[in-house]
């Protein structure tokens, strides 16, 4: 039988103690700190004055920082679609390989978190540049086939030219999706592990083909997995600022690496801490997003 | 200053700074109460020191030598971007003895009282800089800071891919010659004073017409930019992703002696001088072994041990004597005089200025 938390008021503030001074101390009394830098101007080199001005929030919709936050947002979202596109049919492997595969399988997914990003990154720097292992590997090949090309009555080839797969936005999205995809994997895994097999065998038998029973059956059962992995995919990749950093070209910089700047090279603690609660504030709406759009599927039922 | 490794700050460090500061405002009474310069016994400090430095910055056995002669156990902590040093100590001092600034920074750090003035009389080895650093515009009369190494921008380049020697700016800034081959420093401040002096300007006081002249010619030159790195420029020629960059001497110096085909030179107009330098910051809390171990960092063979390791230019006279010929007549390390002459060092102008490059450098990378 179910409890309420009333009859034992004592058991529930020992264990919701700790984490909640947890919580407090070192979430939210330093956002906090944050947020009244945003509303403060800087007074010479170190100190920062509460004037509870709005400027900061000013200049941050400028023209210049909205077209970053748009290109952040676009960048992010891109991310988070083709880790959908990727993470399904793993996710849906997974779920319906055997069991003792299962556990393998959730491990190699989970195995690049125990890397550290940093390293990571740079390993697919290795890869991606232009002599890494896919430009070399590409070169290998192409010198073979150039010398087979007259042989079965083509055009002798040129010289390789290397292809450029670093320091663009292709790289970042390449790195965002790289680095997210177990966040996808994970959630939609979870959600689809838990699908009443019943019903496709049911689907199944009344006729449907597997086609049809995925998309009518398995997604719409699955979407709050996919919500969620959605929504956990999207806010990292918004606020991801080493992966641009490193992989990224010219014009690669994502709002995160316009914050860091500010906190660090140009000083201005009060802009950058306005910045980061506007990226706070995007996040809130795509959090609100997601659940008006899960409420609005349970009503029906 | 090694910057092969440093790959961009981390996430962690921008929240350590954080909570550091959120620290330092909820706490700064009490820890000023209980800091450990009030519990020692006057003129008897514990043997140890907190040295913040640059990675790959000092000789490969200059630490044990100090404990040697000093008997002074050096603790050293590695930071990657004066930015880092400067979040890190505004919000408090943490218990570092000495710590390695730039010029620029000197000026900054002096300003906002977080150097502890320098007795120099505890600092004999002074005798041995060349004199021509004991005045410097950014630290008069060297009050705050001693100078352990400079440092100058240039153009490292890959000789078979690029015609002749590059000895103008206009390659990186004003040019589609090397479209797609070129990467840039990432500090807005350093490639803001460089296109001024490309433009015949000095690296200071920029009129604010001639920032949108730059902002222009950037915008203009972006799309042959193949990317601003994060001070590891060396590692993208010596990997063919680029033929042209812009990086500190030292660091050519460094990748020349593994790959011949690369050269280095500091163009004809002029470049931005750097030195790092050493300073005590305010709230050290062994200020004696502090200046006992700058003392020794300035020794001559002590210092002849780091520049050995290093490769970046010494202004300290009596090392360098000790140095072998390719160190001492290195045109990378010691660029021609009348090239130097044309150097000149970036002068801290205020934050407003700083946040204005700033802000430049983001329109250009947003455009």
């Amino acid at each position: 039988m179910e409890q309420s938390w009333k009859q034992a008021k004592s058991v529930f503030a020992g264990a919701m103690g700790p984490p909640l001074f947890w919580l407090v101390l070192f979430f939210l009394v330093p956002l906090g700190i944050v947020w009244v830098y945003s509303f403060g101007q800087n007074v010479g080199l170190t100190e920062i004055s509460f004037t509870g001005t709005f400027s900061n929030y000013a200049r941050a919709i400028e023209p210049l920082y909205l077209k970053i936050f748009a290109k952040s947002a676009w960048i992010a979202g891109l991310t988070t679609l083709l880790c959908l596109i990727l993470g399904f049919p793993v996710a849906l492997a997974m779920t319906f390989a055997p069991s003792r595969l299962k556990a393998w399988l959730l491990l190699l997914v989970m195995l690049p978190f125990w890397t550290n990003l940093l390293i990571r990154t740079y390993a697919l720097i290795a890869v991606l540049r232009t002599e890494g292992y896919i430009n070399l590997s590409l070169g290998w090949l192409w010198q073979h086939f150039a010398g087979v090309a007259p042989l079965v009555g083509l055009e002798p080839v040129g010289a390789f030219t290397p292809l450029e797969l670093l320091h663009n936005n292709f790289a970042v999205v390449v790195g965002l999706v790289y680095v997210h995809l177990p966040f996808m994997v994970l959630p939609l895994y979870s959600a689809l592990d838990r699908l009443d097999r019943s019903l496709l065998e049911a689907s199944l038998d009344l006729g449907a083909g597997h086609i049809r029973t995925l998309l009518v059956i398995v997604v719409p059962l699955a979407l709050p997995g996919i919500a969620s992995g959605v929504l956990i995919t999207f806010i990292p990749a918004l606020g991801s600022y080493l992966t641009p950093d490193l992989l990224g070209g010219p014009d690669s910089q994502m709002i995160a690496n316009v914050i860091e700047r500010q906190f660090k090279r140009a000083n201005d603690w009060p802009f950058g801490a306005a910045m980061s609660f506007m990226l706070l504030y995007m996040t809130f709406i795509a959090i609100a997003v997601q659940a008006m759009l899960s409420r609005g599927r349970r009503r029906p039922a | 200053m090694n910057k092969i490794t440093k790959g961009g700050p981390s996430r962690r460090s921008l929240l350590t700074t954080l909570g550091a500061a959120a620290v330092g405002i909820t706490f700064a009474p009490a820890l000023s109460a209980c800091s450990p310069q009030s519990g020692g016994a006057a003129g008897a400090e514990e043997a140890k020191l907190n040295f913040y430095n640059w990675d790959t910055y000092i000789g490969e056995t200059t630490l044990a030598d100090f404990k040697s002669a000093a008997g002074v156990d050096v603790n050293m902590s590695l930071f990657s971007t004066n930015d880092e040093l400067f979040a890190k100590l505004k919000a408090g001092n943490s218990g570092y003895d000495v710590i390695v600034p730039s010029n620029e920074f000197v000026t900054r750090m002096g300003q906002a009282g977080m150097l502890m003035p320098l007795d120099h009389a505890k600092i004999p080895n002074m005798a041995n800089i060349d004199p021509t650093f004991l005045n410097p515009d950014f630290d008069p009369g060297r009050k705050y800071s001693m100078p352990y190494t400079w440092l100058a921008l240039g153009i490292g380049y890959r000789k078979s891919k690029v015609n002749g020697v590059p000895d103008s700016w206009k390659w990186l800034f004003d040019s589609p010659q090397y479209k797609g081959k070129i990467a840039l420093l990432s500090e807005s401040g350093d490639l803001v004073r460089l296109c001024a002096k490309y433009l015949g300007h000095s690296v200071n006081k920029i009129p604010p017409e001639m920032l949108a002249q730059i902002e222009a010619m950037l915008i203009r030159q972006k799309p042959f930019i193949k990317a601003f790195h994060e001070d590891n420029g060396q590692d993208m020629l010596l990997a063919k992703d680029v033929d042209l960059v812009l990086e500190y001497n030292g660091d050519i110096a460094q990748i020349m002696a593994e790959d011949p085909d690369i050269g280095f030179v500091v163009p004809k107009e002029g470049s931005l001088l750097n030195s790092d330098t050493l300073c005590i910051p305010t709230g050290a809390p062994r200020p004696d072994n502090a200046h006992k171990f700058i003392n020794y960092l300035l020794d001559a063979k002590a210092g002849a041990e780091i520049s050995k390791t290093i490769l970046y230019p010494t202004p300290n006279a009596a090392a360098k004597a000790l140095m072998p010929a390719e160190y001492r007549d290195n045109p990378v390390i010691f660029p021609p005089a009348d090239i130097m002459a044309k150097c000149e060092y970036g002068a801290f102008e205020g934050a407003e200025t700083a946040q204005a490059y700033e802000k430049l450098i983001t329109k250009v990378r947003a455009a």
